[in-house]
This record gives structure tokens, sequence and C-alpha cells, in this order.
């Protein structure tokens, strides 16, 4: 594992990132823990998107961990981080493996749609239904860790953001690994040739499910963070289209070229945001949508390609 | 010797269309079939259905005494069939190195073992002993996208070689080949098949082909079984000559197009 110069930056740079944070003032920490949070999610629809597949409805795992998350600290007052979490990447692996079935058939705009009418659904169970939070949603509890019970507020967000970076990591690594297993590297393979993939003797639709499993459950662990570090739940921040839309900007905005990428990218979609509302309060989509064009045009393998061209650029 | 491959009866139809009629035809092991015919004659279907691309509308495909009508590609492939493509199947976007170490890889790693590394050192030997079998290792690192077409149908064919297939179908591995090359590709790919030891049928348009590769000829015309005999004998047949020999002749002549 230690071989991989991948893992060995990431290793690094979780350790820079957790000595930094306890220096940073407490609202680039919150946009930090939005960030990371997000990361998760997308960390997921970048091993998708390798095999050339994009989904618009991944807000259902994003928001359904979230939900997951929430419900458990809202009706069995479970406050434990490690219960939050786990509940958070359950629902929505179980979620995942069923609906992956069917959605494991579909490729294209067929798949990109079809997970969009997975999570309106869910959108739309949410707001109807009361005992849910309807439209408004619902608080959640500040985290507890095990023994550990810090002060709601800026002590309870710094440990929160300590174990996402811990999460994050494990995260990173694990898709790392996959990335370099077999069954990981059929993601390029299928992209380029499910006929031969099928002919090779492995199954190109359960290499996809797998894929699609593993995508919901990093979804649901980050739309449980999100919970957690937005003390509240709601189905239009979380389950809507648009909380898919920007999953996919992120990745977009990331790029495929390493497990890294998520984590950066989604930080610099939190800080654009952010300054975005400061200059054009009421229209800051403008500057958002803009950014969007300039990646595509200028920089279509995300931010992750600007560290291989400055390498080109130097060497 | 019990035939390896037995097809009885099969057909397909495409709504009115019959694309194979009644094909009855055993296959012994070590045999090396050519299987002739016309655009449209029903060759490529019969592959299609033998190779699980296809299920036939009727009839029995049995590979060494069990029956694998209407299975998928995968499973088929599993059973110990092997296929390569007129338009060769490659990963574009991968490099010669990495088709044939993925090709390897699956070959080898049955079940959870998918999940061990891809870049194992055996894997990586074995990968690079295929890669001088088969003439491409001076493209090692080429993406696929960038080879000649001699090279891709290389490529294709050492793929389809790594699980040890009992039988090969090969769909005319040299069409969109130049004069000059298709002898030499054609004599590294026999050399390598008989190596292995595996069952060949392969279609083919190119007499020359046929007659200097071939222990049998399969014509086909209109989905039938025309004639079934030693090179020779077939390119001598009446039928031959007039359905398939004639054809070829016509299309060298006046440039037609192979069918899919």
């Amino acid at each position: 594992m230690w071989r991989d110069k991948t893992i060995v930056g990431l290793t690094i740079a979780a350790v820079v990132v957790v000595v930094v944070s306890f220096f940073l003032p407490s609202w680039l920490l919150n946009q930090a823990l939005f960030g990371f949070a997000r990361a998760l999610a997308v960390l997921g629809l970048m091993v998708l998107w390798r095999t050339g597949l994009v989904s618009f409805g991944h807000a259902l795992y994003f928001g359904g961990g979230a939900y997951a998350a929430a419900l458990l600290s809202r009706y069995y007052e479970v406050t434990d981080f490690f219960v939050l979490l786990l509940a958070g990447m359950i629902a929505t692996t179980f979620v995942g493996f069923v609906l992956g079935f069917i959605i494991r058939r579909y490729r294209d705009i067929f798949f990109a749609m079809l997970s969009l009418a997975f999570s309106m659904i869910l959108y739309g169970v949410l707001v109807k239904t009361e005992v849910l939070g309807s439209t408004d949603g619902f608080a959640v509890s500040s985290p507890t860790f095990l023994f550990y019970a810090p002060e709601p507020g800026d002590e309870a967000k710094q440990a929160l953001f300590v174990a996402l970076v811990i999460a994050g990591w494990i995260a990173a690594v694990l898709v790392q690994m996959y990335l370099n297993s077999t069954l990981g590297r059929l993601t390029t393979a299928i992209r380029d040739n499910e006929i031969r993939v099928e002919y090779l003797g492995f199954s190109a639709e359960h290499a996809i499910h797998v894929k699609y499993v593993m995508s919901a459950a990093l979804a649901g662990a980050g739309g449980a963070f999100m919970a957690m570090s937005l003390g509240q739940v709601d189905p239009d921040s979380m389950v809507n289209w648009t909380a898919s839309g920007e999953l996919v900007f992120v990745t977009i905005l990331s790029g495929p070229g390493s497990v890294a990428a998520p984590f950066i990218g989604s930080l610099l979609f939190e800080l654009l945001r952010t300054y975005a509302v400061e200059f054009l309060p009421h229209s800051w989509q403008i500057i958002v949508g803009a950014t969007l064009l300039i990646v595509i045009f200028f920089l279509p393998g995300g931010v992750w390609s600007l560290l291989g061209r400055l390498r080109r650029a130097e060497g | 010797m019990a035939p390896i491959l037995e097809v009885q009866n099969l057909q397909k139809t495409f709504g009115a269309v019959v694309a194979a009629k009644d094909i009855n035809v055993d296959v012994e092991p070590g045999e090396i079939v050519g299987i002739l015919g016309a655009n449209g004659a029903g060759k490529t279907t019969f592959v299609n259905m033998v190779t699980g691309y296809l299920k036939p509308s009727a009839g029995t495909i049995k590979f060494q005494g069990r029956d694998i009508t209407g299975l998928a590609p995968r499973k088929v492939t599993m059973t110990g069939i092997g296929r390569s493509f007129q338009v060769s199947q490659v990963f574009m976007t991968l490099s010669v190195f990495e088709n044939l170490l993925t090709a390897l890889a699956i070959a080898q790693s049955p079940g959870t073992s998918m999940l061990r590394p891809l870049r194992r050192p055996e894997l990586i030997a074995e990968c690079e002993a295929t890669l001088a079998r088969y003439g491409i290792a001076d493209q090692r690192d080429q993406p696929a996208s960038q080879l000649s077409q001699g090279a891709r149908k290389l490529l294709d064919i050492a793929m389809a070689m790594v699980s040890k297939p009992k039988i090969l179908l090969l769909d005319e591995p040299t069409s969109g080949i130049s004069v000059e090359e298709k002898f030499p590709l054609m004599d590294r790919v026999m050399e390598a098949l008989k190596a292995a030891n595996v069952t060949v049928l392969f279609i083919e348009h190119d007499m020359e082909i046929i007659e200097r590769y071939v222990s049998r000829v399969l014509a086909f015309y209109q989905g039938e079984v025309i004639c079934d005999a030693p090179p020779a004998e077939a390119l001598a047949d009446a039928k031959v000559q007039e359905f398939v020999i004639g054809t070829e002749v016509h299309r060298e002549t006046h440039g037609g197009t192979v069918d899919a």
C-alpha cells in the first residue's frame, strides 16, 4: 500500500490539513467541512465517470445518508458520530444495491435520467411527509464521539472536521486501491468497449453494479457528514435535483485524474460559491455557471489536470 | 473422437428474414475450419449464435457435450469458447500492454480475486511473453487507437486467447489488411493457435488464405451450409463455384463491401 505515491501523498496531505485546520477561522472551517463532506459523494461520482457514466440523481444518496443520520438523531436521540455515519452509509448502500439491479442495465442519458427520477421520488416523499420534516426539514443534534462530547459550536466543528479528514483519507485510500485492482481497472475498459469485457468472461453490468453501490455508500457518508456539519437537513438543499447538479458540477470541476481531486474541487466550489454570493448576492449563479464553462472549455480534465500541465511546463 | 462442437438444426430468423436455416455441423478437436460465403450468407450469424451474441430461434449448440444454446457471451467465454471480431474489439484508449494485462487479469481472477492488484509480477511477465508471441511487443506502449489494422487484429486475437479457450472463432482475421501483410499475420496467428492446441473456426473471403490454412471448409449460402468438405474438394464444388466463389470474383472485380 505504501508503495503507491498517491496514498503517501494523501496521508501527508491529511496530516497537514488536520494541523492547519486548528488555525483556520471559523467560517473557513465551515467551508472545509461542507466541501469535504460533498467530496465523499464526488469521489463516488468520479468512479462512475471514469466508467463513462454520469448520475444526475446522486442527491438520492447524499440526501438519503443525511436523512438516515438525522432521523436516527431526531427519533432515537442518537448523537454518536460513528453510529450516525454508519446509519447513513448502510441505508444508502442498501438502496444503491437494490436500485443497482435496475440501473446497471442502462447507459448514457438513460442512466443519468433514471438516477434523477429515483432521486426525485425521494424528494417528493420528503416534501409531502410531515414526520420526515416536510419542506422545512429538521434540526440534527451536535455529534458526540464515543466518550468525547465536544461543546456545540467551534469545538464540535473542529472535532467533526478531524473525523471527516480521517474518513476522507480512508475513503480515498480504499478507492485508490480499488482503482488499482482488476475490477477497478475495468472502469476504462467498460467505457471503451463493453462487448470485449463480456467476451473476456466478465459481466460489465456486475462491474457497474459494484461501482454504483460504492458511489451510493460514499454519497451516504458524505450526506451524513453534511447533516452533522449543518445541524440541519432539508429536502431542497440535499435531495432536490439542484443538489445532484452541484455534485456533477464539482465532479467536472475536480476532474477524474486522482482520488485527491474531489477534495480540492469541492473546497474550491464552496469558496467559489461563497465569494460569488458575496459579489452578486441575487445572481451569484452567473459566476458559478461561467466558471463551469471555463472549466469545460479550457480545463476538460478539471483542476487536477492543472498539476499535470504544470509538471509538463517545468519538465 | 467425440466432437468438441455439435450444432444441430440451428435456425435464426429476424422477422420474415431467415438468416440461418437448419445448420448441422460437428467440429472435431484440433480442426481448422474455414467458413465461406457471400454477404448475407449467414456466416457471422452462425458465429454470433455459437458465441452467445445472438440467441438462436431454434436448434441446439453443444460444446464438449454441454448444451450452451442461448447462453450469454460471458458464460460462453467461460465454458472455453473465444472469439475475435471483424472490427477489432479492443480498449481503444488503453495501451497494447494494458489491453492484454486487463484481459489476462480477468482470465486469471475468478470471483473476489478481481480485487487483487492488476499489476502483479506474474501477470506482467505473462503479458510480455504474449506480446512477443503475437509480434506486437514493439507497440507495447502505444494506445490501441493508434495501431495499424494488422496489429489491432493481432491484439484482438491475443486478448481472445489469454483465457486459453478450447475453440476460437475468428471473424475475417484478414479483412482490412494489405496483401503484403495478410500472410505474415496469418502465419503468426496460426503458429500461436497451433501451439495452444486450439480448434479454430474462421470466416474468410480470401481463397488463398482458405487453401493455405484450413483443413475443412463450410460454405454458406442463404443461411444454409451448402458444402462441408476439405478445401480442395469444396473449392471445386459446383455450388460453391456458383454461389460463393463466383460472388467473390464478382466482388473483387467490382469492389463490393464485406458483411458484418
